[in-house]
């Protein structure tokens, strides 16, 4: 929090004379309360349509066809294509996230403290913000031109050096086509969010573990890594979900065919899949507790980290 | 230190190649239209197609609403927080970060979940997409009008204002909102940025707007489609080069993360 923050935190209602014996005057608090139904239209907004759209899948996946209450939607999660779905869709996740995660804290380290030259590193956090931006369709579109048949590096590869991918197993289509495009936004992600945490590392500190002999072996082992672990797993954790929500992409890029958890979802509201309803409501609820669970974990790490990182 | 700079290089420079090459790949690609030669004529075509300027100018317009409802929703909310109830601000932060988390396909079920039946049947209107989008953008707008709100001495101003007998109105519209000018305008772009390419609300919905059309076009074509990635990227470029012109320093922190819109 910053003196900007403190300066605008004093209540309207601190102006009035203080009560002798410390309590805030009823009228004062009276108007407080009125001032927070300033904030309805805003409350009102966020529960229609964020909500109450999101509680009603929770709902939707403890009914069956008719609206009775069952626990049969669960059952289906375990259906091998299902739960394989599930499988895949982590995998994925948790792969873009650790490449994306530790190419990007690479760049990140080169241009913070690496002593890379001052406008190298603007130019990077710019091209980071716009390049997190580039997803969806048109990533999909340039992952095609360079790495699916006709791509730039395939063709290269195949007329310079004989190497043919497809040969050799490889499909945009599949897993780790799917990685090498995820990536290409998780690196700019990891970009944006660890730079203000190797900017909070202290020069000092490591000054002070140099002079007192220690080698930059020690130096990350016993400063640098306990420092900077809970914003990096928390950094992690984010490209898992950002990732493992993703469907734009997928979908542009397979045409909805791979077996990816949102992938289904999506072909399960248009209706030219899976039959069952409120299987759908369960796949979408199993999303919304992996998604829970992270955003837990998330917070949790952030409060670690915000003990260095101001 | 300094031995260590070449190896800063390198990661530099995979950077670099991981971000440009599929770019480079694809202006080339959208370049081979005609056979044997490089040319424009894929553009050409991109142009030519009357779907394309109809997908388009519906996602603009879609945009255009998103704009108006999210800074109406929004930039009230944030004023009065700001000189009124402080202590709503954590919970105000919360849930308008909360659509970073919420993954669009779920946001997309839930609402044609719960408005496709009476007493709010929206499922078959424009108002339930732009709903959507304005969730999306929350983020973006709030954290563009607060970083603008914290940089102006909000309550100090009002307090001037207040006390050389301006009302309320006048103070909003002749104080705050100049002062906010490039918050406002850093959050329209962003904003613009991801609802004109935004696919997964406009599929699941089901509306004819730019993002389904891109993904039909990859389907069926093969250069088109390259030159509509370029001609994309050149948009975001745009929004977020304007951005950072706007807010010229490089102090403000609150450029767009893209979380959510893949």
């Amino acid at each position: 929090m910053t003196a900007l923050d403190e300066r605008n935190d004093p209540d309207p209602a601190d102006k009035s004379p203080p009560d002798p014996m410390g309590h805030v005057p009823r009228a004062a608090r009276r108007k407080e309360g009125l001032a927070w139904l300033g904030l309805l239209p805003f409350f009102v907004f966020v529960f229609l349509f964020m909500l109450l759209p999101v509680a009603s899948i929770f709902t939707g996946s403890f009914q069956d066809a008719s609206g009775a209450f069952t626990l049969k939607n669960f059952e289906h999660l375990f259906r091998p294509n299902i739960l394989n779905s599930y499988l895949v869709t982590i995998r994925v996740s948790a792969t873009t996230a650790v490449l994306g995660g530790a190419l990007g804290f690479l760049i990140a380290y080169a241009i913070s403290l690496g002593g890379l030259p001052r406008p190298l590193r603007s130019f990077m956090s710019t091209f980071a913000g716009v390049a997190s931006n580039f997803a969806g369709v048109p990533l999909a579109f340039a992952f095609i031109a360079t790495l699916g048949r006709m791509g730039l590096v395939t063709v290269l590869l195949r007329s310079f050096f004989g190497i043919d991918l497809y040969d050799k197993g490889f499909n945009l289509y599949s897993f780790w086509g799917l990685v090498f495009t995820y990536t290409y936004f998780q690196i700019p992600l990891m970009i944006l969010i660890i730079l203000p945490a190797l900017d909070g590392m202290k020069k000092e500190w490591r000054e002070a573990s140099e002079n007192l002999g220690a080698s930059s072996l020690q130096y990350w082992l016993h400063v640098g890594i306990p420092v900077l672990l809970p914003s990096l797993l928390a950094a992690l954790i984010l490209l898992f979900g950002n990732a493992f929500g993703a469907y734009a992409t997928a979908y542009a890029l397979t045409g909805g065919l791979i077996n990816l958890v949102p992938i289904l979802i999506g072909a399960q509201i248009r209706g030219n899949v899976l039959h069952d309803a409120n299987l759908g409501y369960t796949l979408a609820l199993g999303m919304v507790i992996i998604m829970t669970f992270s955003i837990a974990l998330y917070s949790w790490l952030q409060r670690i980290s915000s003990r260095w990182v101001k | 230190m300094k031995r260590r700079a070449w190896l800063s290089w390198l990661w530099f420079a995979i950077g670099i190649v991981y971000f440009f090459l599929p770019l480079a790949a694809t202006f080339l690609f959208s370049l081979k239209g005609k056979k044997g030669v490089l040319s424009f004529v894929a553009y050409e075509h991109v142009f030519a197609d009357p779907q394309f300027l109809k997908t388009f100018g519906f996602s603009l317009e879609m945009a255009v609403f998103t704009v108006a409802a999210g800074l109406l929703l929004i930039v009230p909310t944030a004023i009065w927080i700001h000189l009124k109830v402080p202590k709503a601000k954590p919970l105000i932060e919360f849930f308008t970060l909360l659509p970073f988390v919420i993954p669009p396909i779920i946001l997309a079920f839930g609402l044609i979940r719960s408005f496709s039946k009476p007493p709010l049947a929206l499922v078959s209107s424009p108002v339930l997409l732009v709903v959507g989008y304005v969730i999306i953008s929350f983020p973006y707008i709030y954290r563009s009008v607060d970083a603008g709100l914290r940089a102006m001495d909000l309550r100090g101003l009002s307090e001037a204002a207040q006390s050389l007998g301006s009302g309320w109105t006048r103070l909003i519209f002749s104080v705050v909102l100049p002062n906010l000018r490039t918050a406002l305008l850093s959050a329209v772009f962003l904003t613009f940025a991801i609802v004109i390419g935004e696919l997964t609300l406009a599929v699941l919905l089901a509306w004819p707007a730019f993002g389904p059309y891109m993904a039909l076009m990859g389907r069926n074509l093969a250069y088109e489609p390259a030159a509509l990635a370029i001609l994309s990227f050149a948009m975001t470029w745009g929004a977020i080069g304007l951005i950072q012109l706007v807010t010229k320093s490089g102090k403000d922190k609150s450029s767009g993360i893209g979380v959510g819109a893949h």
